[in-house]
């Protein structure tokens, strides 16, 4: 592959991650808006093909949900791409061979089910467009089998959360959206990771294994990073509990360090709270998980503040990882007074998705930390070209 | 023809002596204390055409409350009464949406009963059911302005059922569902009346959404039995 199709392809991975992350962002608005369920059916929307509903019907909690659906679609295009990408040339017979395949598809639905003619609409365009695309496909190497395998990793995941996203709303059930949404996460780390890997920098990273930091060091990014992603997953069923603020005032809770949560002190506080939404009646459990929530947050700000000062003492000046260590512990303090805000406006949607998105943002920064220090091989050594040598002064000659 | 007619008048005599041995219930629900205000919903603007129906504040009737404590929407029953639905045969209730609002915001009906869902609105809802009890089923509807009543029915039990609009999220309603025909919602006076109870010792329960659940042992016999509740605020 070509250095300016290699940048190309960074780049490209780069725009999914961002396109991952407007995602998370939508779908914490679905849930701020408790409009999860306001599109009844799926995979259509109101009967509708979704690329075909109109736009005079976005309204309400429709607006939230059906454009969270198109953007999961617009995700799964992009990271198919960028899985068809990293084959570099050899992708362009399945170009054809797939675009053939979809127009036939697609006369096929029109020939049997001529009601459908907006699925067929979908499959010729998707068709079209991908025999229109084998005539100019980069004809470049392949990436390595190790990045290519996680690229269709990324397209069984993505896959995989369109479907527990729409069995969530077919089903009914709560529960799919908590692991709907700490998929989420961990997809945007993938991607994430992919697009680190893809970069000109990692190829570097990768040739000069010996800045790898110490085994202590790693394994205090991972951990913290798990903690990160334990936390989101409480997040993640706070928010599909749909109970609103199972605790309305912070620091403190009910006005106490630890509040009441006997059958009478939680029938008190349900009856004091009066929403303008259909919020379901808040339980002991959902204090505990609010609380415990509470308490993870200090952990998490301790774990990223305890992996910033070992990253400084033991890394050199210079190094990129005290960089984005410092962004990592900037990013969890933001996060720490977003929760408290989020808490304060009483669980506004904007702030409370904001809440999401950065917490999302946080998980990606320490999971990429994680893998950096890990330095997995993912290329081939061909692939990596001349050695660089280290530009950052010895831990000696560094200080703190 | 004479054998008809010899029939005819035993079921009445039955109907005249089963009406003559029941009872009555009746009484007034009060509130004790200030009620948090109601919220007022702001966000109608979150579909224009709501905004173009709804031109006046509206507040979720949570508590509604008259001047000397009268307590709307309390759902007085026997408790602990079961298998003795009269729902199937009983006419269908209704649930409206009308500006963008659930009316009335509590009902009750019975296991069995056809309740239909209306939309008056010119505009496109969905209708979603959140039940618990095991035998009610969670539903999902769209429908449209225009569209046909949806035809709702529940098998078991269950205290306020929820009703919610997904796309006008202040919409939502709650039904009572019993399991026998011996139950009540008190008016905006407070007041209620549950006829033609087979005499007997009963459990009285009073529930209100918010307030909660208040319980009285009672006798009935084949005069009228006065129940007063009175809910306090916490």
């Amino acid at each position: 592959m070509s250095k300016a199709t290699s940048v190309a392809l960074h780049r490209f991975a780069v725009l999914t991650v961002l396109a991952v992350l407007l995602l998370i962002g939508a779908g914490g608005l679905v849930t701020s808006h408790g409009a999860g369920m306001a599109v009844p059916d799926w995979p259509n929307t109101y009967g509708y093909n979704m690329f075909f509903f109109p736009i005079s019907h976005w309204i309400g909690g429709i607006f939230y949900e059906h454009t969270h659906r198109l953007l999961g679609a617009l995700v799964g295009l992009l990271t198919l791409i960028l899985a068809i990408w990293m084959h570099g040339a050899t992708a362009r017979p399945w170009l054809r061979a797939g675009g053939v395949a979809l127009l036939v598809g697609a006369a096929t639905v029109l020939g049997f089910w001529p009601a459908r003619w907006q699925d067929a609409v979908v499959l010729g365009v998707t068709g079209l467009a991908a025999l229109v695309s084998s005539a100019f496909w980069p004809r470049g190497d392949p990436q390595s089998a190790r990045l290519r395998r996680l690229g269709w990793v990324a397209v069984g995941l993505v896959v995989l959360q369109g479907l527990l996203g729409g069995l969530r709303v077919t089903l009914y059930k709560d529960e799919l959206g908590i692991v709907h949404a700490t998929l989420a996460q961990l997809f945007l780390v993938l991607m994430g990771a992919l697009a680190l890997m893809t970069s000109p920098w990692w190829r570097q990273w990768e040739a000069r294994g010996a800045e790898e930091p110490g085994s202590a060091l790693r394994g205090l990014y991972a951990w913290v990073t798990a903690l990160v992603l334990g936390q989101l997953v409480l997040g993640a069923t706070m928010r599909h509990e749909h109970a609103g603020l199972a605790v309305p005032d912070f620091p403190l809770a009910y006005g106490r360090l630890w509040p009441a949560t006997d059958p009478e002190s939680v029938a008190r506080y349900n009856q004091q709270r009066l929403e303008t939404r259909a919020l379901n009646d808040i339980t002991a459990t959902h204090i505990y998980v609010h609380m415990a929530h509470r308490i993870m947050a200090l952990v998490v700000v301790a774990g990223i503040a305890w992996a910033w000062i070992g990253t400084r003492r033991q890394l050199a000046r210079g190094h990129p990882f005290r960089r984005w260590a410092t962004v990592w512990l900037g990013l969890v303090v933001v996060q720490f007074f977003l929760g408290a805000w989020t808490v304060w406006s009483n669980k506004a949607a904007d702030v409370a998705t904001l809440h999401v998105v950065t917490g999302a943002v946080t998980l990606l920064v320490g999971g990429l930390l994680a893998v950096a220090a890990f330095a997995p091989r993912v290329h081939e050594p061909a692939q990596l070209g001349p050695q660089v040598p280290a530009v950052v002064a010895p831990a000696s000659a560094g200080g703190t | 023809m004479r054998g008809q007619n010899v029939g005819l008048l035993a079921v009445a005599t039955l109907g005249l002596a089963v009406s003559a041995v029941a009872g009555e219930i009746r009484g007034k629900v009060t509130l004790k204390g200030t009620p948090p205000p109601n919220p007022v919903v702001k966000d109608f603007s979150a579909d224009p055409n709501c905004s173009k129906l709804v031109k006046e504040a509206v507040y979720v009737p949570m508590f509604r409350v008259g001047p000397a404590g009268e307590l709307a929407d309390v759902f007085v029953t026997l408790d602990g009464i079961t298998g003795k639905s009269t729902g199937a045969s009983a006419p269908p209730a209704v649930l409206d949406q009308k500006g963008c609002m659930y009316v009335p915001y509590v009902l009750a009906i019975q296991t069995k009963q056809t309740l239909l869902v209306k939309n008056s609105d010119p505009l496109l809802h969905n209708v979603h059911t959140t039940p618990t009890a095991p035998g009610n089923k969670v539903r999902n509807e769209a429908q449209l302005a225009g569209g046909p009543d949806l035809r709702f029915t529940f098998d078991a039990p269950e205290k306020f059922v929820r009703f919610k609009c997904d796309v006008h999220p202040w919409m939502f309603a709650y039904v009572c569902v019993s399991d026998h025909p011996w139950f009540a919602l008190t008016g905006a006076d407070g007041t209620y009346v549950i006829k033609d109870v087979p005499p007997g010792k009963y459990t009285l329960e009073a529930s209100h959404r918010k307030a909660g659940t208040l319980k009285k042992e009672i006798e009935v016999t084949d005069g009228v039995v006065n129940v007063d509740f009175v809910f306090e605020i916490k």
